[in-house]
């Protein structure tokens, strides 16, 4: 990667191909597109269950696999449907998913909260909090024991920072020196219970100085701060030195599922973060820093709105997955 | 992974069933550089029970991996290694134990596959040292096949000999799905002839170990042997019992049991997990539901643990689990209708 083309020049604008960041601007809108597409199918019963929407978060799904190469692997959340396509995932093939149909990643049995896309390095998205971590680290253990040279991002919300499996997890990534990245995306509620209310430390970056790793808290809304931080773990990672705790700082405009009334914070609060929209900035950045026109954005604009429309389209055209088969997939091998 | 030529699977020698089961571990790690183990303490000090013994001096510190006291964080790398191209074989020190790893063992292992549409297979095994007989009480001695059986996506395992500890084992690592192998603490010491080279057993069938026409004995792990030493009992007061070493909780080979009851008409079930929603519940139902029936002449009959955890005082502790005795006494009452 080459050094800033000039001081004060962004991160991201100064180390990435006009190309790059142009994908990156689109993967944005996609998933801000994807996430309002999929409300709007909610709301029309055409998607039945729950889900977790992460509008507001784009810049952290983003800008955190930016840095990764296409073989490096992913570990998401529940609410993981942004990691899912900023590691480039085909979002008809989500949107069948969410419908519940055959064609979907999870042929229709996992639905929001369990798409992976083994193929494009996502292991997969995990109904349990934390539950991704350790076997983000196992995965690392992987790479380390065969030698193959990837990275393992593990994404996680701030709630999982007080599960055991948390601490359990980055103690073995660094006592064994995996090339793991954890990335925090702090949108300060674990559901209705902020972090001031059920973390002691001030960051949950300050976690990573108990596993003696590099810990860092970024602004999880600027895209290009993000991919400064999150590259210098995976640098770290890729190069033998092990894991590092990289926290993006973020929100969630929406609530935390749809059952949420939105009873613990205010309209105010979210007011606040809804200014500072993490697409509107970096597409700014953009058209500041001479990368594209106005005109060039708003027309990826419509080009992604037009995607999301096929995609629904495939989705509900889509066949069922056939009650006879709803066995199928238990075991690789019929056991009996 | 090469398989040894059958010249080496025509030597037999005498093991013990935890020499047996290193030796499966020994030939797994030779043969497949993607084999790891992982567990607490089973370097350098060899396992709690001396099963992994100096494997390590043998094959490093790499691929016999000491793991913090981490049982939830330690069953996760091992599902996100199996998951991504390693064989990891973890052993819980105790099977009580990996109630601290259940999420990872059932919502996470289980389940991985089938919610992501078949996208992954979970190639992992997890070893169990489990049951009672060493006066280790309630939370170092529990049975809990019965609790992984009931999920859909594991196989569940309980070898009661040196031989099929080995086989089973090995044929666990060639499995692409998650095997949970009960090894019952009892029987590591115990001796068998073994096969010296590779070989493998199904881990889904049933075997007979003594012929019978009176009462079918279906007995798991540590009580296997002890059935057949009161099948010996009843032969002398001539009842003639079959013996069948049930080997695999899930799935549970229902041919075989089904037939040896319509053979002899009666059915005991043996197992040392707690009597109430155990195995031989399950067992006792599905033949309930069976074509055998029809056949029956006589209730079935469960001896299961006694509803209590395992208590220390080793007269308590024989008392909470299947004896001999209990078992004599129970098939002579049912051959002579007394029940």
């Amino acid at each position: 990667m080459s050094k800033s083309k000039k001081a004060n020049t962004p991160f991201a604008i100064a180390n990435y191909e006009r190309q790059q960041l142009v994908e990156a601007l689109r993967r944005m809108y996609l998933i801000r597109k994807f996430e309002e597409g999929a409300e709007d199918s909610y709301m029309r019963g055409l998607i039945h269950g729950t889900m977790h929407l992460s509008i507001g978060q784009e810049a952290s799904a983003v800008g955190s696999c930016m840095p990764l190469a296409p073989d490096d692997q992913i570990t998401s959340t529940h609410r993981g449907h942004g990691h899912c396509i900023a590691k480039d995932a085909d979002i008809a093939m989500m949107f069948a998913e969410f419908f519940g149909k055959e064609t979907g990643y999870c042929k229709g049995r996992g639905g929001s909260m369990h798409i992976a896309d083994v193929e494009k390095g996502n292991l997969g998205a995990n109904g349990i909090v934390g539950g991704g971590i350790p076997i983000a680290v196992g995965a690392a253990l992987t790479a380390k024991t065969l030698k193959t040279g990837k990275v393992v991002l593990c994404f996680f919300g701030d709630g999982a920072n007080n599960e055991g499996a948390f601490h359990e997890a980055l103690n073995m990534a660094s006592i064994w020196k995996l090339p793991v990245v954890f990335v925090c995306e702090n949108n300060k509620y674990g559901m209705s219970t902020s972090t001031e209310r059920s973390t002691a430390v001030a960051n949950i970056a300050d976690r990573a100085a108990a596993y003696s790793m590099p810990g860092k808290t970024v602004d999880g809304n600027d895209f290009s701060a993000v991919c400064e931080a999150v590259n210098e773990a995976v640098e770290h990672a890729r190069s033998g030195h092990g894991p590092s705790l990289v926290e993006n700082v973020t929100y969630r405009w929406r609530g935390h599922s749809k059952s949420d009334r939105n009873r613990y914070r205010t309209k105010e609060e979210i007011g606040e973060w809804m200014e500072r929209d993490p697409i509107k900035s970096f597409a700014a950045e953009l058209e500041d820093h001479g990368i594209m026109t106005a005109d060039e954005i708003q027309a990826l604009e419509a080009d992604v709105n037009r995607q999301i429309e096929t995609a629904i389209e495939f989705a509900k055209a889509s066949p069922d997955p056939s009650p006879s088969d709803v066995t199928r997939d238990v075991y690789t091998e019929a056991a009996q | 992974m090469n398989v040894h030529n059958a010249a080496q699977e025509e030597e037999i020698v005498e093991m013990s069933y935890a020499e047996a089961i290193r030796d499966a571990l020994d030939i797994a790690l030779t043969t497949d550089e993607r084999v790891v183990l992982m567990g607490e303490d089973i370097g350098v000090y060899g396992g709690a029970f001396q099963v992994t013994g100096d494997l390590v001096h043998k094959h490093g510190a790499d691929r016999v991996l000491d793991t913090p006291i981490s049982e939830l964080g330690g069953a996760g790398v091992a599902v996100g290694a199996a998951a991504t191209g390693l064989r990891p074989v973890f052993e819980f020190q105790f099977s009580d134990f990996a109630m601290l790893a259940m999420e990872q063992i059932c919502n996470q292992a289980a389940k991985m596959r089938y919610m992501l549409g078949g996208a992954v297979s979970v190639p992992l095994v997890m070893r169990f040292p489990a049951g009672s007989g060493t006066g280790a009480a309630a939370q170092h001695s529990q049975s809990l096949e019965a609790w992984l059986g009931h999920v859909p996506g594991l196989k569940v395992v309980q070898p009661s000999t040196p031989r099929d500890a080995k086989g089973m084992l090995l044929r666990a690592l060639e499995d692409p799905d998650p095997v949970m192998v009960f090894e019952h603490k009892l029987l590591y010491k115990t001796k068998g002839m073994v096969p010296t080279g590779h070989y493998t057993t199904s881990l889904d069938k049933a075997e007979i170990r003594r012929q019978g026409t009176d009462v079918t004995i279906v007995a798991s792990s540590v009580m296997v042997q002890r059935s057949l030493e009161a099948a010996e009992f009843l032969a002398g007061d001539g009842i003639s019992a079959e013996v069948i070493d049930l080997r695999s909780v899930r799935p549970i080979d229902r041919h075989t049991i089904v037939e040896s009851v319509k053979k002899t008409t009666r059915l005991i079930c043996v197992y040392e997990g707690v009597k109430t929603l155990g195995v031989g519940a399950e067992i006792s139902a599905m033949v309930a539901e069976s074509e055998a029936f029809d056949f029956l002449d006589a209730p079935i009959i469960r001896l299961g643990g006694a509803e209590a955890p395992m208590p220390y005082n080793p007269d308590l502790e024989k008392a909470a689990v299947p004896q001999v005795d209990n078992i004599v006494s129970s098939a002579s009452q049912l051959c002579r209708g007394q029940l």
